[in-house]
């Protein structure tokens, strides 16, 4: 079992949701995040002070899937979420030790 | 108190309306305000302006109406006391015979007043001043320096009013003596500790506009009002108010278009607010015209003027003396190159109108013994205060945020760490 973890841009999160659910993804969590890459921040002015913004909003996606998914779920996510800009964010792969849902208590992959 | 005499209704409801208008003013003040702070501080401003709304009726009702508005006690330095508690109102105040509203009404229009420009203080000591003290600090400085003021410049019977100076709604009383007391009570506060290089921006631009329009409302009242009753010289006020706003709010965005390549919307809301500052003193004294450029000058000076602190280094938060200080000096000077009897005859002629230097150098003099004598009486008593009380917070307290230290209280608790849901 693989985690993927997917940092994108905020806007990115409902077009990478469908494409992640028709491809048969039954779930995934998202939530806010913030920080910075190579983009780095912003700045702001306000009243003529200026203000460096420098951890930047940003969505974080975590889908646990089956080894064998991993590496084509990961393209489909950096396809759907590329804009070719700057600051597209980033994706990563990590093995999964163990999952269980607890609505049942199963283990494995058979809590995917 | 029998009711001696029929006041004229119509007046009397102008005023009245007025007042609700300007009390009004106060809690837009503090969503300006609000805005502009960061989210653990801004209940803590907010509260320092509705506070000033007890601390300040208060203290009109008992003294300060009495001191401003009765009869002179010399010098026309201070007025007396047989108005205080609001008793004796059965007779025009004096020197104020031809006002046709209800001496009450305008006594409660003056408080209004003195209630806002105590709140306008807060802009300058948000982040970092203890509420007792913030209080203590607007009590005293109400009566040594608002009423004094109020004295010379708003009873005809005063010594500034008495040579001729005309404000028409308190450019030297609400707007300079707001801001010259905020530079003195910020120079003995301190800087809030990180600034300026931490970042301190505003939480929340919305509420800033929200309050910003609020004020405009507000500020019809407090200039249209003015007059005291309904007559063409309302009608002036009323549109010059509309006019400096409009231009102002310009002004500053247009300069921010230039200067930063963003307009922004904090500004757009500073400029009209920088407008309004200026025609304050001049709304009934002069043209629609000049009431265009007043409030478009505003707009491009108060913008320039709030990037002072950066330079020389005072924390004034929310740049009262930048907005209120320079706009207000910028309004007494205007009047006296612009004012014009064919708008207000009982007004004057300015420099540019043919009036000669007389009535300009009286406007200079004013404005210049009101910044003098704000930012001195209030420098002691913020001395004074910060010797006995002490002013700030502790250092644990202004990280923590003031809501929370002196008023056990967040203003947002949706999400946020330690606490769900």
């Amino acid at each position: 079992m693989k985690l993927i973890v997917a940092v994108v841009k905020p806007f990115m999160v409902a077009k990478v949701k469908d494409a992640l659910q028709e491809a048969g993804v039954v779930g995934m969590t998202v939530s806010e995040a913030h920080g910075y890459g190579r983009q780095r921040g912003h700045t702001e002015v306000y009243r003529g002070g200026e203000y460096d913004v420098e951890f930047v909003p940003k969505a974080r996606l975590e889908i646990m899937v089956g080894d064998e998914r991993a590496d084509e779920l990961v393209s489909l996510i950096v396809e759907t979420a590329r804009t070719g800009t700057i600051g597209d964010g980033k994706v990563w792969v990590m093995p999964l030790a163990t999952t269980v849902r607890v609505r049942t208590g199963e283990r494995g992959a058979d809590a995917l | 108190m029998t009711i001696a005499a029929t006041w004229n209704t119509s007046d009397t409801l102008w005023v009245l309306l007025g007042a609700a208008l300007v009390l009004f003013m106060t809690p837009g003040l503090a969503l300006f305000y609000g805005g502009m702070v960061r989210a653990k501080n801004v209940l803590s401003i907010m509260m320092n302006n509705f506070i000033a709304i007890g601390v300040i009726t208060v203290l009109f009702v008992a003294l300060g109406g009495s001191l401003i508005f009765d009869v002179d006690l010399g010098g026309g330095l201070l007025g007396g006391l047989h108005l205080a508690g609001l008793s004796g109102l059965s007779e025009a105040l004096p020197g104020l015979s031809w006002v046709g509203a209800d001496p009450m009404a305008v006594m409660v229009f003056q408080m209004m007043f003195a209630i806002i420009t105590a709140a306008l203080i807060s802009g300058g000591t948000a982040d970092r001043i203890k509420f007792p003290a913030f209080i203590a600090l607007i009590a005293l400085w109400f009566l040594l320096v608002y009423v004094p003021l109020a004295h010379w410049v708003f009873s005809p019977n005063g010594w500034l009013a008495h040579l001729g100076v005309l404000d028409f709604a308190g450019g030297t009383v609400v707007e300079i003596n707001s801001g010259f007391s905020t530079l003195a009570v910020v120079l003995v506060l301190g800087k809030r500790r990180g600034w300026p290089g931490e970042a301190m921006a505003p939480h929340s631009v919305p509420l800033s506009l929200l309050g910003a329009g609020i004020l405009w409302f507000g500020w019809f009242g407090f200039n249209a009002g003015s007059s005291l009753g309904v007559n063409h010289v309302a009608v002036v006020a009323f549109t010059n108010t509309q006019l400096a706003a409009a231009t102002g709010l310009l002004g500053w965005v247009v300069f921010e278009k230039f200067r930063e390549k963003f307009p922004t919307t904090l500004g757009a809301a500073s400029g009209a607010v920088a407008g309004m500052v200026a025609i304050t003193p001049c709304a009934g004294f002069v043209s629609p015209l000049a009431a265009l450029g007043i409030g478009l000058a505003a707009g491009l000076l108060c913008a320039v003027a709030v990037r002072a602190k950066f330079r020389f280094g005072y924390d004034d938060s929310l740049d009262v003396l930048g907005v209120h200080g320079v706009g207000g000096l910028l309004g007494m000077f205007a009047l006296g190159l612009f004012a014009t009897k064919s708008v207000n005859a009982a007004g004057g002629e300015g420099l540019l109108v043919g009036g000669g230097t007389h009535l300009f150098l009286l406007e200079v003099l004013a404005a210049a013994t009101t910044a003098v004598f704000a930012f001195t009486v209030t420098y002691v008593i913020a001395k004074a205060l910060d010797l006995t009380m002490g002013l700030r917070v502790s250092q644990e307290a202004e990280y923590t945020g003031l809501d929370l230290s002196e008023h056990a209280e967040s203003a947002y608790s949706h999400g946020g760490s330690g606490r769900l849901g």
